[in-house]
């Protein structure tokens, strides 16, 4: 990750006073604190480099030794032991702007040296760890029932159950699975968006279906039957006389199952679509020739 | 902080390392139900995330009972809102699919 100015991050000067840090930390935490930003990354990214702005900042011994290594926080130790055996002592490093050449993290490798051991003085407060988001893509057809599912989040496994009827955008919060918390806090949650892919033949709204059906004309004029393929199933269904194109039939609780409703569904609605034939025989223009005849 | 359905109180205070009146008054506020089991106080298991989140706005954000009840109030409606949003758009992208198929 690329190096964080946590000046810049703060957005105080250099010659910010204690109080001016402290100030302008809480106001940005309130602005980017997780719990006020539900489901949003950039916050969270942003918290994450105002906390650890904070975290040094707000400490004078690292304060110092940010101040006069930039970057190159991280070797200070080892610079001050070169200084100290070559004699030299003009090499300083500003802070501030700089290219990158930590390892790739969420977290500035400044961060993790620094407290990923625990280290550091005084009362460091605990702080919630970053939530993660994965999107998890599922058929209509796979959202009708629930299902078992094991998803790899960081190199954990984490199996889920999603209960049939789980609607496209829907998040569900696993607490826990997600970054570890920081100086002992809780680790964050594990936020989980459902993609519902749309289905060739069946369109959803909320619990209900919708599907389109082809009739023939003369089911249509005459009355008949047809079979439908449902969500759960074939099913036979009656086509009234006289039954005109875009005639919508409802199917009580054939629908889409209830969230967390057991045994409750939506409603289906089957389209009629009336197919008119074409490359009429001879004989058949006759016979239409004649109902035409008979209706003028 | 596992429990299968009431979250002592004073359990909650001590590993969370905040005082018995923060709960109180949450409480006071409407914002967490409280239940008195043979002098025992609990919450229920449901209210752990919210009481958590609020413990965190108030110990790490500074921010007082009233704000902590607004941002409740508003975090509450943000979350029925993004709901609503999402099902219209389901529902608005039906007729999108039905307009590309002619």
């Amino acid at each position: 990750m690329a190096f964080i100015d946590y000046y810049e991050a703060l957005g105080i000067s250099k010659n910010a006073s204690p109080d001016d840090i402290k100030k302008a930390y809480r106001k940005l935490a309130r602005k980017h604190h997780p719990d006020l930003n539900p489901n949003d990354k950039e916050a969270h990214k942003k918290f994450q480099q105002i906390n650890e702005a904070n975290e040094v900042l707000s400490d004078p011994d690292k304060k110092k030794k940010y101040d006069q290594y930039g970057k190159d926080w991280q070797h200070a130790d080892q610079f001050e032991q070169a200084k100290q055996q070559s004699g030299r002592s003009q090499h300083s490093y500003a802070g501030g702007q700089g290219g990158a050449g930590f390892e790739e993290d969420d977290f500035s490798s400044f961060f993790s040296s620094m407290f990923g051991d625990g280290g550091g003085r005084g009362r460091q407060a605990k702080y919630k760890g970053q939530d993660y988001n994965a999107e998890l893509k599922l058929g209509l057809r796979d959202a009708y029932t629930t299902q078992q599912q094991t998803l790899t989040v960081n190199g954990k496994n984490v199996r889920i159950t999603i209960p049939a009827g789980v609607e496209n955008g829907q998040v569900i919060k696993l607490k826990g699975y997600g970054a570890p918390g920081v100086n002992g806090g809780p680790a964050g949650d594990l936020y989980i968006t459902f993609i519902i892919n749309t289905d060739a033949k069946m369109k959803r709204t909320g619990n209900d279906l919708f599907m389109d059906t082809e009739i023939d004309l003369y089911a249509a004029v005459l009355g008949g039957e047809t079979t439908i393929e449902t969500m759960s199933g074939k099913l036979k269904l009656k086509i009234n006389p006289g039954t005109q194109n875009g005639t919508q039939v409802r199917l009580k609780s054939k629908g889409f199952p209830v969230y967390k409703k057991e045994g409750q569904f939506g409603d289906l609605y089957v389209i009629f679509t009336v197919k008119l034939p074409v490359n009429l025989t001879e004989q058949q223009k006759e016979l239409f020739n004649q109902l035409a005849a008979l209706n003028k | 902080m596992e429990s299968n359905e009431l979250v002592p109180v004073s359990n909650f205070c001590i590993y969370h390392k905040i005082e018995f009146s923060f709960i109180a008054s949450l409480q006071q506020y409407g914002l967490v139900d409280i239940t008195t089991i043979e002098q025992e106080d609990y919450f229920s298991e449901v209210q752990l995330d919210a009481v958590e989140k609020f413990v965190r706005l108030h110990y790490e954000l500074d921010i007082n009972l009233e704000g902590i009840e607004a941002i409740a109030h508003l975090l509450d409606k943000m979350k029925h809102i993004q709901a609503r949003n999402t099902r219209l758009q389901n529902r608005l992208s039906r007729y999108e699919n039905e307009t590309g198929d002619y």
